[in-house]
Protein backbone atom coordinates (compact mmCIF):
# COMPACT_ATOMS: atom_id res chain seq x y z
CA UNK A 1 0.00 0.00 0.00
CA UNK A 2 1.18 3.46 -0.70
CA UNK A 3 0.65 6.84 1.07
CA UNK A 4 -3.03 7.64 -0.80
CA UNK A 5 -4.20 4.25 0.04
CA UNK A 6 -3.42 4.72 3.59
CA UNK A 7 -4.84 8.34 3.50
CA UNK A 8 -7.75 7.29 2.08
CA UNK A 9 -8.10 3.86 4.47
CA UNK A 10 -7.83 6.53 7.29
CA UNK A 11 -10.35 8.80 5.56
CA UNK A 12 -13.40 6.16 5.69
CA UNK A 13 -11.99 3.72 8.67
CA UNK A 14 -10.62 4.25 12.14
CA UNK A 15 -7.57 2.56 11.10
CA UNK A 16 -4.63 2.90 13.52
CA UNK A 17 -1.30 3.79 12.18
CA UNK A 18 -1.12 0.88 8.81
CA UNK A 19 -3.15 -1.61 10.43
CA UNK A 20 -6.36 -2.76 11.75
CA UNK A 21 -7.85 -4.61 15.49
CA UNK A 22 -9.38 -7.92 14.75
CA UNK A 23 -10.47 -9.63 11.45
CA UNK A 24 -10.10 -7.26 8.14
CA UNK A 25 -9.71 -7.87 4.34
CA UNK A 26 -8.47 -4.77 2.55
CA UNK A 27 -9.82 -4.57 -1.08
CA UNK A 28 -8.02 -2.41 -3.90
CA UNK A 29 -8.63 -1.49 -7.36
CA UNK A 30 -11.35 -4.74 -7.43
CA UNK A 31 -8.88 -7.40 -5.68
CA UNK A 32 -8.16 -8.20 -2.48
CA UNK A 33 -4.60 -7.12 -1.51
CA UNK A 34 -4.53 -8.27 2.44
CA UNK A 35 -6.50 -10.17 5.15
CA UNK A 36 -6.44 -11.32 8.54
CA UNK A 37 -8.51 -13.87 10.10
CA UNK A 38 -9.04 -14.99 13.99
CA UNK A 39 -10.34 -17.41 15.71
CA UNK A 40 -13.30 -16.68 15.67
CA UNK A 41 -14.09 -14.35 12.11
CA UNK A 42 -13.36 -16.44 9.27
CA UNK A 43 -13.27 -14.52 5.72
CA UNK A 44 -13.77 -16.74 2.54
CA UNK A 45 -13.11 -15.79 -1.33
CA UNK A 46 -16.26 -16.19 -2.76
CA UNK A 47 -15.94 -18.21 -5.85
CA UNK A 48 -19.09 -17.76 -8.33
CA UNK A 49 -18.49 -13.74 -7.91
CA UNK A 50 -16.38 -11.12 -6.84
CA UNK A 51 -16.35 -10.92 -2.78
CA UNK A 52 -16.25 -12.65 0.43
CA UNK A 53 -18.21 -14.39 2.69
CA UNK A 54 -17.26 -13.24 7.14
CA UNK A 55 -18.23 -15.97 9.15
CA UNK A 56 -18.46 -14.70 12.50
CA UNK A 57 -18.80 -17.48 15.16
CA UNK A 58 -21.70 -17.79 17.74
CA UNK A 59 -21.27 -16.22 21.33
CA UNK A 60 -17.83 -14.27 19.93
CA UNK A 61 -18.42 -10.71 22.06
CA UNK A 62 -16.97 -7.41 20.52
CA UNK A 63 -14.71 -8.55 17.95
CA UNK A 64 -13.88 -5.96 14.89
CA UNK A 65 -14.01 -6.89 11.23
CA UNK A 66 -12.76 -4.45 8.73
CA UNK A 67 -13.44 -4.64 5.04
CA UNK A 68 -12.37 -1.01 3.49
CA UNK A 69 -12.39 -0.76 -0.22
CA UNK A 70 -9.99 1.83 -1.95
CA UNK A 71 -10.37 2.71 -6.01
CA UNK A 72 -7.54 4.67 -7.45
CA UNK A 73 -7.35 3.62 -10.85
CA UNK A 74 -9.43 5.45 -13.03
CA UNK A 75 -12.09 4.43 -15.08
CA UNK A 76 -12.71 1.03 -13.00
CA UNK A 77 -16.22 -0.71 -12.63
CA UNK A 78 -15.90 -2.65 -9.08
CA UNK A 79 -18.96 -4.53 -8.31
CA UNK A 80 -19.09 -6.70 -4.91
CA UNK A 81 -20.52 -9.61 -3.11
CA UNK A 82 -19.92 -9.15 0.37
CA UNK A 83 -21.90 -11.59 3.23
CA UNK A 84 -22.37 -11.46 6.89
CA UNK A 85 -23.21 -14.46 8.60
CA UNK A 86 -23.17 -13.13 12.56
CA UNK A 87 -23.88 -16.15 14.32
CA UNK A 88 -26.63 -16.69 17.44
CA UNK A 89 -25.44 -14.05 20.10
CA UNK A 90 -22.08 -12.65 18.41
CA UNK A 91 -21.66 -8.85 18.91
CA UNK A 92 -19.20 -7.37 16.69
CA UNK A 93 -18.16 -4.40 15.22
CA UNK A 94 -18.44 -4.29 11.48
CA UNK A 95 -16.59 -1.30 9.71
CA UNK A 96 -16.66 -1.10 5.97
CA UNK A 97 -16.53 1.61 3.35
CA UNK A 98 -15.49 2.97 0.07
CA UNK A 99 -12.95 5.84 -0.76
CA UNK A 100 -11.84 6.52 -4.24
CA UNK A 101 -9.18 8.74 -5.49
CA UNK A 102 -9.49 9.64 -9.33
CA UNK A 103 -7.22 12.02 -10.51
CA UNK A 104 -8.24 11.68 -14.20
CA UNK A 105 -11.02 12.00 -16.63
CA UNK A 106 -12.55 8.38 -16.64
CA UNK A 107 -15.34 7.46 -14.35
CA UNK A 108 -14.99 5.00 -11.04
CA UNK A 109 -17.36 3.45 -9.76
CA UNK A 110 -18.00 1.02 -6.64
CA UNK A 111 -20.95 -1.08 -5.86
CA UNK A 112 -21.03 -3.05 -3.08
CA UNK A 113 -23.61 -5.02 -2.24
CA UNK A 114 -23.98 -6.17 1.54
CA UNK A 115 -26.19 -8.44 3.13
CA UNK A 116 -26.00 -9.47 6.20
CA UNK A 117 -27.79 -12.87 7.69
CA UNK A 118 -27.82 -12.26 11.80
CA UNK A 119 -28.86 -15.44 13.51
CA UNK A 120 -31.27 -15.15 17.13
CA UNK A 121 -29.81 -12.94 20.10
CA UNK A 122 -27.13 -11.27 18.07
CA UNK A 123 -25.61 -7.40 17.54
CA UNK A 124 -24.21 -5.43 14.64
CA UNK A 125 -23.19 -2.39 14.72
CA UNK A 126 -22.12 -1.40 11.33
CA UNK A 127 -20.61 1.45 10.55
CA UNK A 128 -20.00 2.17 6.80
CA UNK A 129 -18.10 5.69 5.13
CA UNK A 130 -18.41 6.91 1.76
CA UNK A 131 -15.78 9.10 0.39
CA UNK A 132 -14.08 10.57 -2.53
CA UNK A 133 -11.22 12.98 -3.63
CA UNK A 134 -8.84 13.39 -6.84
CA UNK A 135 -8.74 16.44 -9.33
CA UNK A 136 -9.42 14.99 -12.51
CA UNK A 137 -12.96 15.47 -14.21
CA UNK A 138 -13.92 12.02 -13.83
CA UNK A 139 -16.88 11.15 -12.02
CA UNK A 140 -16.23 9.11 -8.79
CA UNK A 141 -19.72 7.19 -8.26
CA UNK A 142 -20.65 4.58 -5.42
CA UNK A 143 -23.78 2.65 -5.18
CA UNK A 144 -24.46 0.44 -1.98
CA UNK A 145 -26.72 -2.09 -1.48
CA UNK A 146 -27.22 -3.43 2.15
CA UNK A 147 -29.48 -6.00 2.80
CA UNK A 148 -30.29 -7.04 6.54
CA UNK A 149 -32.32 -10.44 7.64
CA UNK A 150 -32.74 -10.06 11.52
CA UNK A 151 -33.69 -13.19 13.57
CA UNK A 152 -35.26 -13.30 16.99
CA UNK A 153 -33.96 -11.45 18.86
CA UNK A 154 -31.57 -9.72 16.74
CA UNK A 155 -29.95 -6.07 16.27
CA UNK A 156 -28.36 -4.64 13.76
CA UNK A 157 -27.21 -0.85 14.35
CA UNK A 158 -26.05 1.29 11.08
CA UNK A 159 -24.30 4.58 10.33
CA UNK A 160 -23.82 5.54 7.19
CA UNK A 161 -21.66 8.60 6.20
CA UNK A 162 -21.18 10.26 2.88
CA UNK A 163 -19.50 13.87 3.69
CA UNK A 164 -17.42 14.49 0.87
CA UNK A 165 -16.40 14.15 -3.07
CA UNK A 166 -18.79 11.49 -4.20
CA UNK A 167 -20.31 12.61 -7.70
CA UNK A 168 -23.38 10.15 -7.83
CA UNK A 169 -25.00 7.77 -5.54
CA UNK A 170 -27.58 5.55 -4.85
CA UNK A 171 -27.66 4.09 -2.25
CA UNK A 172 -30.28 1.07 -0.93
CA UNK A 173 -30.89 -0.02 2.48
CA UNK A 174 -33.65 -3.38 2.70
CA UNK A 175 -34.58 -4.91 5.89
CA UNK A 176 -36.86 -7.83 7.05
CA UNK A 177 -37.30 -8.23 10.81
CA UNK A 178 -38.56 -10.97 12.52
CA UNK A 179 -39.56 -11.08 16.17
CA UNK A 180 -38.18 -9.14 19.13
CA UNK A 181 -35.53 -7.46 16.50
CA UNK A 182 -34.25 -3.91 16.39
CA UNK A 183 -32.72 -2.19 12.73
CA UNK A 184 -31.52 1.23 13.64
CA UNK A 185 -30.29 3.35 10.93
CA UNK A 186 -28.64 6.82 10.83
CA UNK A 187 -27.68 8.35 7.70
CA UNK A 188 -25.55 11.52 7.05
CA UNK A 189 -25.06 13.22 3.70
CA UNK A 190 -23.36 16.17 2.96
CA UNK A 191 -23.49 17.36 -1.22
CA UNK A 192 -22.21 20.31 -3.37
CA UNK A 193 -21.61 20.83 -6.66
CA UNK A 194 -23.39 18.91 -9.26
CA UNK A 195 -23.28 16.06 -7.01
CA UNK A 196 -26.28 13.83 -7.03
CA UNK A 197 -27.63 11.04 -4.01
CA UNK A 198 -30.61 9.12 -4.13
CA UNK A 199 -31.50 6.94 -0.65
CA UNK A 200 -34.15 4.28 -1.07
CA UNK A 201 -34.83 2.38 2.73
CA UNK A 202 -37.25 -0.16 2.07
CA UNK A 203 -37.86 -2.59 5.70
CA UNK A 204 -40.41 -5.11 6.56
CA UNK A 205 -41.55 -5.58 10.00
CA UNK A 206 -42.59 -9.22 9.90
CA UNK A 207 -42.39 -10.45 13.53
CA UNK A 208 -44.39 -9.49 16.91
CA UNK A 209 -41.91 -6.08 18.66
CA UNK A 210 -40.22 -5.91 15.58
CA UNK A 211 -38.99 -2.02 15.45
CA UNK A 212 -36.79 0.10 13.14
CA UNK A 213 -35.23 3.72 13.60
CA UNK A 214 -34.27 5.63 10.55
CA UNK A 215 -32.62 9.34 10.74
CA UNK A 216 -31.38 10.64 7.96
CA UNK A 217 -29.54 13.94 8.35
CA UNK A 218 -28.65 15.32 5.43
CA UNK A 219 -27.14 18.67 3.60
CA UNK A 220 -27.35 19.64 -0.17
CA UNK A 221 -25.23 22.80 -1.16
CA UNK A 222 -24.59 24.90 -4.74
CA UNK A 223 -26.49 22.33 -7.34
CA UNK A 224 -26.77 19.66 -5.56
CA UNK A 225 -29.57 16.79 -5.62
CA UNK A 226 -31.05 14.82 -3.28
CA UNK A 227 -33.70 12.35 -2.87
CA UNK A 228 -34.72 10.09 0.07
CA UNK A 229 -37.40 7.86 0.05
CA UNK A 230 -38.67 5.28 2.65
CA UNK A 231 -41.18 2.45 2.78
CA UNK A 232 -41.76 0.91 5.90
CA UNK A 233 -44.07 -2.18 6.41
CA UNK A 234 -45.59 -2.76 9.56
CA UNK A 235 -47.38 -6.63 9.26
CA UNK A 236 -47.61 -6.83 12.95
CA UNK A 237 -47.09 -5.40 16.32
CA UNK A 238 -44.33 -3.09 15.63
CA UNK A 239 -42.57 0.29 15.38
CA UNK A 240 -41.85 2.07 13.13
CA UNK A 241 -40.15 5.82 12.71
CA UNK A 242 -38.43 7.27 9.97
CA UNK A 243 -36.97 11.16 10.25
CA UNK A 244 -35.58 12.95 7.08
CA UNK A 245 -33.89 16.28 7.93
CA UNK A 246 -32.21 18.09 5.25
CA UNK A 247 -30.99 21.52 5.38
CA UNK A 248 -30.99 23.06 1.69
CA UNK A 249 -28.44 25.89 0.31
CA UNK A 250 -28.08 27.74 -2.78
CA UNK A 251 -29.79 26.16 -5.49
CA UNK A 252 -29.88 22.60 -4.09
CA UNK A 253 -32.98 20.95 -4.68
CA UNK A 254 -33.97 17.81 -2.06
CA UNK A 255 -36.77 15.77 -2.14
CA UNK A 256 -38.39 13.56 1.12
CA UNK A 257 -40.88 10.40 -0.60
CA UNK A 258 -42.40 9.22 2.81
CA UNK A 259 -44.12 5.65 2.20
CA UNK A 260 -45.71 3.73 6.16
CA UNK A 261 -47.70 1.15 5.24
CA UNK A 262 -49.90 -0.37 8.20
CA UNK A 263 -50.87 -4.27 7.55
CA UNK A 264 -52.00 -4.66 11.07
CA UNK A 265 -53.92 -2.83 13.76
CA UNK A 266 -50.81 -2.82 16.08
CA UNK A 267 -48.57 -1.89 13.47
CA UNK A 268 -47.45 2.19 15.01
CA UNK A 269 -45.36 3.41 12.21
CA UNK A 270 -44.03 7.35 12.06
CA UNK A 271 -42.67 9.27 9.42
CA UNK A 272 -41.11 12.97 9.83
CA UNK A 273 -39.48 14.70 7.34
CA UNK A 274 -38.51 18.52 7.12
CA UNK A 275 -36.21 20.49 4.60
CA UNK A 276 -35.02 24.03 5.29
CA UNK A 277 -32.61 26.15 5.14
CA UNK A 278 -30.16 26.99 8.40
CA UNK A 279 -32.64 29.10 10.90
CA UNK A 280 -31.54 32.84 11.38
CA UNK A 281 -32.05 32.92 14.82
CA UNK A 282 -29.38 30.07 14.99
CA UNK A 283 -26.64 31.94 13.14
CA UNK A 284 -27.50 35.20 14.93
CA UNK A 285 -26.85 33.41 17.76
CA UNK A 286 -22.75 32.26 17.03
CA UNK A 287 -22.57 35.85 15.68
CA UNK A 288 -23.79 37.14 18.88
CA UNK A 289 -20.90 34.95 20.62
CA UNK A 290 -18.16 36.40 18.06
CA UNK A 291 -18.64 33.77 14.64
CA UNK A 292 -18.41 35.34 11.20
CA UNK A 293 -21.91 34.16 9.23
CA UNK A 294 -19.22 31.63 7.32
CA UNK A 295 -17.98 29.99 10.67
CA UNK A 296 -21.50 30.25 12.23
CA UNK A 297 -22.64 28.30 9.16
CA UNK A 298 -19.90 25.59 9.13
CA UNK A 299 -20.37 25.19 13.13
CA UNK A 300 -24.25 24.71 12.94
CA UNK A 301 -23.62 22.35 9.90
CA UNK A 302 -20.80 20.32 11.40
CA UNK A 303 -23.48 19.74 14.33
CA UNK A 304 -26.07 19.08 12.39
CA UNK A 305 -23.68 15.85 10.55
CA UNK A 306 -22.25 15.04 13.59
CA UNK B 1 -18.78 53.41 28.71
CA UNK B 2 -21.69 52.45 26.06
CA UNK B 3 -23.24 55.50 24.70
CA UNK B 4 -26.51 55.84 22.62
CA UNK B 5 -27.43 59.07 20.49
CA UNK B 6 -30.50 60.33 18.94
CA UNK B 7 -31.33 56.43 17.79
CA UNK B 8 -34.77 56.68 15.56
CA UNK B 9 -36.28 53.00 14.62
CA UNK B 10 -39.43 53.09 12.65
CA UNK B 11 -41.51 50.43 11.44
CA UNK B 12 -44.56 50.21 9.81
CA UNK B 13 -45.35 53.36 10.18
CA UNK B 14 -45.01 53.44 13.77
CA UNK B 15 -41.86 54.93 15.86
CA UNK B 16 -40.91 51.78 17.91
CA UNK B 17 -37.77 54.25 19.26
CA UNK B 18 -37.72 58.02 19.11
CA UNK B 19 -35.02 59.80 19.34
CA UNK B 20 -33.41 57.90 22.36
CA UNK B 21 -30.25 59.26 24.01
CA UNK B 22 -28.59 57.32 27.00
CA UNK B 23 -25.17 56.99 28.70
CA UNK B 24 -24.01 53.85 30.53
CA UNK B 25 -21.05 53.37 33.14
CA UNK B 26 -18.85 51.29 33.51
CA UNK B 27 -19.50 48.05 35.85
CA UNK B 28 -23.08 49.21 36.33
CA UNK B 29 -25.85 46.71 36.61
CA UNK B 30 -28.64 48.11 34.72
CA UNK B 31 -32.48 47.05 34.54
CA UNK B 32 -34.31 48.67 31.69
CA UNK B 33 -38.31 48.37 32.75
CA UNK B 34 -41.38 49.65 30.58
CA UNK B 35 -44.64 48.36 29.52
CA UNK B 36 -44.83 45.97 26.60
CA UNK B 37 -44.17 47.68 23.23
CA UNK B 38 -42.18 50.53 24.55
CA UNK B 39 -39.32 49.59 22.54
CA UNK B 40 -36.90 47.90 25.24
CA UNK B 41 -35.98 44.80 23.03
CA UNK B 42 -35.30 46.67 19.96
CA UNK B 43 -32.92 49.13 22.37
CA UNK B 44 -30.97 46.37 23.11
CA UNK B 45 -31.08 44.08 19.64
CA UNK B 46 -29.68 47.75 18.32
CA UNK B 47 -26.86 47.89 20.57
CA UNK B 48 -26.02 44.11 19.93
CA UNK B 49 -26.02 45.18 16.22
CA UNK B 50 -29.39 42.13 15.63
CA UNK B 51 -31.25 45.96 14.15
CA UNK B 52 -29.63 48.70 12.89
CA UNK B 53 -30.76 52.21 13.60
CA UNK B 54 -32.81 54.55 11.37
CA UNK B 55 -31.08 57.50 12.81
CA UNK B 56 -28.66 57.46 15.46
CA UNK B 57 -25.16 56.23 16.58
CA UNK B 58 -23.96 53.49 19.07
CA UNK B 59 -20.60 54.18 20.76
CA UNK B 60 -18.85 51.82 23.03
CA UNK B 61 -15.72 53.20 24.71
CA UNK B 62 -16.11 56.21 22.51
CA UNK B 63 -15.90 54.72 19.12
CA UNK B 64 -18.57 54.58 16.59
CA UNK B 65 -19.69 51.11 16.66
CA UNK B 66 -23.25 51.73 14.28
CA UNK B 67 -22.22 50.01 11.71
CA UNK B 68 -20.60 46.98 12.91
CA UNK B 69 -21.57 43.54 12.16
CA UNK B 70 -22.89 41.33 15.13
CA UNK B 71 -20.09 39.59 15.25
CA UNK B 72 -17.37 42.72 15.27
CA UNK B 73 -19.33 43.93 18.30
CA UNK B 74 -19.38 40.58 19.85
CA UNK B 75 -15.44 40.47 19.64
CA UNK B 76 -15.31 44.10 20.82
CA UNK B 77 -17.19 42.37 24.17
CA UNK B 78 -20.35 42.69 23.93
CA UNK B 79 -22.65 40.05 25.25
CA UNK B 80 -26.31 38.93 24.46
CA UNK B 81 -28.42 36.56 25.99
CA UNK B 82 -31.63 35.61 24.04
CA UNK B 83 -35.21 36.01 25.40
CA UNK B 84 -35.54 32.92 23.43
CA UNK B 85 -32.80 30.91 23.47
CA UNK B 86 -32.05 29.50 20.32
CA UNK B 87 -32.05 25.14 19.59
CA UNK B 88 -29.87 23.41 17.48
CA UNK B 89 -29.51 20.08 16.17
CA UNK B 90 -26.53 17.97 16.84
CA UNK B 91 -24.46 20.98 18.67
CA UNK B 92 -24.08 20.25 22.28
CA UNK B 93 -24.07 22.06 25.56
CA UNK B 94 -19.92 21.85 25.59
CA UNK B 95 -19.76 22.44 22.03
CA UNK B 96 -21.70 25.83 22.78
CA UNK B 97 -19.83 26.72 25.43
CA UNK B 98 -16.62 26.37 23.47
CA UNK B 99 -17.74 28.12 20.95
CA UNK B 100 -18.85 30.81 23.47
CA UNK B 101 -15.58 31.08 25.19
CA UNK B 102 -13.62 31.47 21.91
CA UNK B 103 -10.64 29.15 23.15
CA UNK B 104 -9.81 25.50 24.08
CA UNK B 105 -12.28 24.51 27.25
CA UNK B 106 -11.64 21.57 28.57
CA UNK B 107 -15.29 19.72 30.51
CA UNK B 108 -13.91 20.57 33.87
CA UNK B 109 -13.85 24.38 32.64
CA UNK B 110 -17.36 23.67 31.00
CA UNK B 111 -18.51 21.87 33.97
CA UNK B 112 -17.68 24.89 36.24
CA UNK B 113 -19.47 27.28 34.69
CA UNK B 114 -22.69 25.02 34.45
CA UNK B 115 -22.63 24.52 38.33
CA UNK B 116 -22.73 28.14 38.36
CA UNK B 117 -26.22 28.68 36.65
CA UNK B 118 -27.43 25.82 38.51
CA UNK B 119 -27.32 22.93 36.40
CA UNK B 120 -25.99 19.76 37.60
CA UNK B 121 -22.92 19.47 35.08
CA UNK B 122 -22.40 16.20 34.31
CA UNK B 123 -26.18 15.36 33.03
CA UNK B 124 -26.29 18.50 30.69
CA UNK B 125 -22.88 19.30 29.31
CA UNK B 126 -22.84 16.54 26.51
CA UNK B 127 -26.53 17.05 25.74
CA UNK B 128 -27.66 18.72 22.54
CA UNK B 129 -29.01 22.19 22.78
CA UNK B 130 -32.37 21.37 21.66
CA UNK B 131 -36.11 20.90 22.06
CA UNK B 132 -35.56 18.04 24.52
CA UNK B 133 -34.26 20.56 26.95
CA UNK B 134 -37.22 22.58 29.01
CA UNK B 135 -37.38 26.39 28.97
CA UNK B 136 -35.88 26.91 32.53
CA UNK B 137 -32.50 24.41 31.06
CA UNK B 138 -32.45 26.26 28.03
CA UNK B 139 -32.34 29.95 29.80
CA UNK B 140 -29.64 28.78 32.22
CA UNK B 141 -27.41 27.31 29.18
CA UNK B 142 -27.98 30.69 27.42
CA UNK B 143 -26.95 32.61 30.59
CA UNK B 144 -23.71 30.29 30.69
CA UNK B 145 -23.09 30.58 27.09
CA UNK B 146 -23.07 34.84 27.60
CA UNK B 147 -21.38 34.25 31.22
CA UNK B 148 -18.37 32.01 29.98
CA UNK B 149 -17.40 35.11 27.38
CA UNK B 150 -16.65 37.34 29.97
CA UNK B 151 -17.88 40.68 28.04
CA UNK B 152 -17.26 43.77 28.81
CA UNK B 153 -21.05 44.75 28.44
CA UNK B 154 -23.37 41.91 28.74
CA UNK B 155 -26.97 41.99 27.91
CA UNK B 156 -29.72 40.11 28.88
CA UNK B 157 -33.43 40.34 27.17
CA UNK B 158 -35.56 39.70 29.27
CA UNK B 159 -34.66 36.85 31.37
CA UNK B 160 -37.91 35.64 33.04
CA UNK B 161 -39.65 35.21 29.44
CA UNK B 162 -41.03 31.84 29.01
CA UNK B 163 -39.99 29.99 31.42
CA UNK B 164 -42.92 29.24 34.46
CA UNK B 165 -43.00 30.76 37.88
CA UNK B 166 -41.37 28.27 39.59
CA UNK B 167 -38.21 27.70 37.59
CA UNK B 168 -37.83 31.73 37.99
CA UNK B 169 -37.83 31.24 40.92
CA UNK B 170 -34.60 29.01 41.36
CA UNK B 171 -33.24 31.71 37.93
CA UNK B 172 -33.58 35.01 40.02
CA UNK B 173 -31.12 33.55 42.27
CA UNK B 174 -28.29 33.45 39.47
CA UNK B 175 -29.31 37.23 38.81
CA UNK B 176 -29.15 38.21 42.25
CA UNK B 177 -25.48 36.61 41.98
CA UNK B 178 -24.93 38.28 38.49
CA UNK B 179 -22.09 40.42 39.29
CA UNK B 180 -20.34 37.63 40.28
CA UNK B 181 -20.82 35.62 37.22
CA UNK B 182 -20.59 38.07 34.99
CA UNK B 183 -17.48 40.96 34.62
CA UNK B 184 -18.57 44.41 33.45
CA UNK B 185 -21.13 46.13 32.46
CA UNK B 186 -24.68 44.60 32.76
CA UNK B 187 -28.11 45.77 31.07
CA UNK B 188 -30.92 43.44 31.86
CA UNK B 189 -34.57 43.84 30.64
CA UNK B 190 -36.69 43.10 33.23
CA UNK B 191 -40.25 43.73 34.65
CA UNK B 192 -39.08 41.54 38.14
CA UNK B 193 -39.16 43.55 41.46
CA UNK B 194 -36.43 41.18 42.48
CA UNK B 195 -34.48 42.03 39.59
CA UNK B 196 -34.77 45.84 39.90
CA UNK B 197 -34.11 45.84 43.54
CA UNK B 198 -30.35 44.69 42.66
CA UNK B 199 -29.96 47.67 40.05
CA UNK B 200 -27.37 50.38 40.11
CA UNK B 201 -29.40 52.05 37.87
CA UNK B 202 -33.18 51.91 36.47
CA UNK B 203 -34.47 52.69 33.25
CA UNK B 204 -37.95 53.25 32.51
CA UNK B 205 -39.46 53.24 29.05
CA UNK B 206 -42.20 54.09 27.57
CA UNK B 207 -43.97 54.37 24.10
CA UNK B 208 -40.34 54.39 22.55
CA UNK B 209 -38.71 56.94 25.07
CA UNK B 210 -36.89 57.27 28.26
CA UNK B 211 -39.40 58.34 30.36
CA UNK B 212 -37.07 57.99 33.39
CA UNK B 213 -33.52 57.04 34.03
CA UNK B 214 -31.91 57.02 37.92
CA UNK B 215 -31.34 54.75 41.09
CA UNK B 216 -33.11 52.38 42.83
CA UNK B 217 -34.11 54.55 45.36
CA UNK B 218 -35.52 57.20 42.84
CA UNK B 219 -36.98 54.99 40.67
CA UNK B 220 -38.83 52.11 42.37
CA UNK B 221 -41.75 53.97 43.89
CA UNK B 222 -42.27 55.43 40.25
CA UNK B 223 -42.25 52.42 38.44
CA UNK B 224 -44.55 50.61 41.51
CA UNK B 225 -46.32 53.49 42.82
CA UNK B 226 -47.82 54.31 39.63
CA UNK B 227 -50.80 52.70 37.29
CA UNK B 228 -48.14 51.52 35.42
CA UNK B 229 -47.12 48.57 37.76
CA UNK B 230 -50.29 46.50 36.86
CA UNK B 231 -48.82 46.72 33.20
CA UNK B 232 -45.33 44.94 33.90
CA UNK B 233 -44.48 41.36 35.59
CA UNK B 234 -47.48 39.86 33.76
CA UNK B 235 -47.12 39.54 29.67
CA UNK B 236 -43.77 38.32 27.92
CA UNK B 237 -44.24 39.51 24.89
CA UNK B 238 -41.72 41.37 22.82
CA UNK B 239 -40.70 44.95 24.41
Amino acid sequence: MDKTDIELLHEITDMQGETFEGAYNIRKNGQGIERKVTDNINIVTKKDVSGIDIYVKENTKFEFVHIPVIITESGLNDVVYNDFYIGKNANVIIVAGCGIHNDHHKNSQHDGIHRFFLEEGAKVKYIEKHYGEGKGTGKRILNPVTEVHLKKGATLEMESTQIKGVDSTIRTTKGVLEEDTNFVVTEKIMTGGLQKARTIFEVELNGKNASTKVTSRSVATENSVQQFESKVTGNTQCFGHVECDAIIKDKAKVIAIPEIIANNVDANLIHEAAIGKIAGDQLMKLMTLGLNEKEAEEAIIDGFLR
Amino acid sequence: MLELKDICFTRENRKILDHVSLNIDTDKFVVITGPNGSGKSTLVKIIMGIEKPDEGKVLLEGKDITNLSIDERAKLGIGFAFQQPVKFKGITVYDLLKLSSGKEMNKKEACDILSKVGLCAREYVDREVNASLSGGELKRIEIATVAVRNSKFTIFDEPEAGIDLWSFQSLIKIFEDMRKIVKGTTLIISHQERILNIADEIILMKEGKIQAKGSKEELLGQVFGQSMCSKLGGDQENG
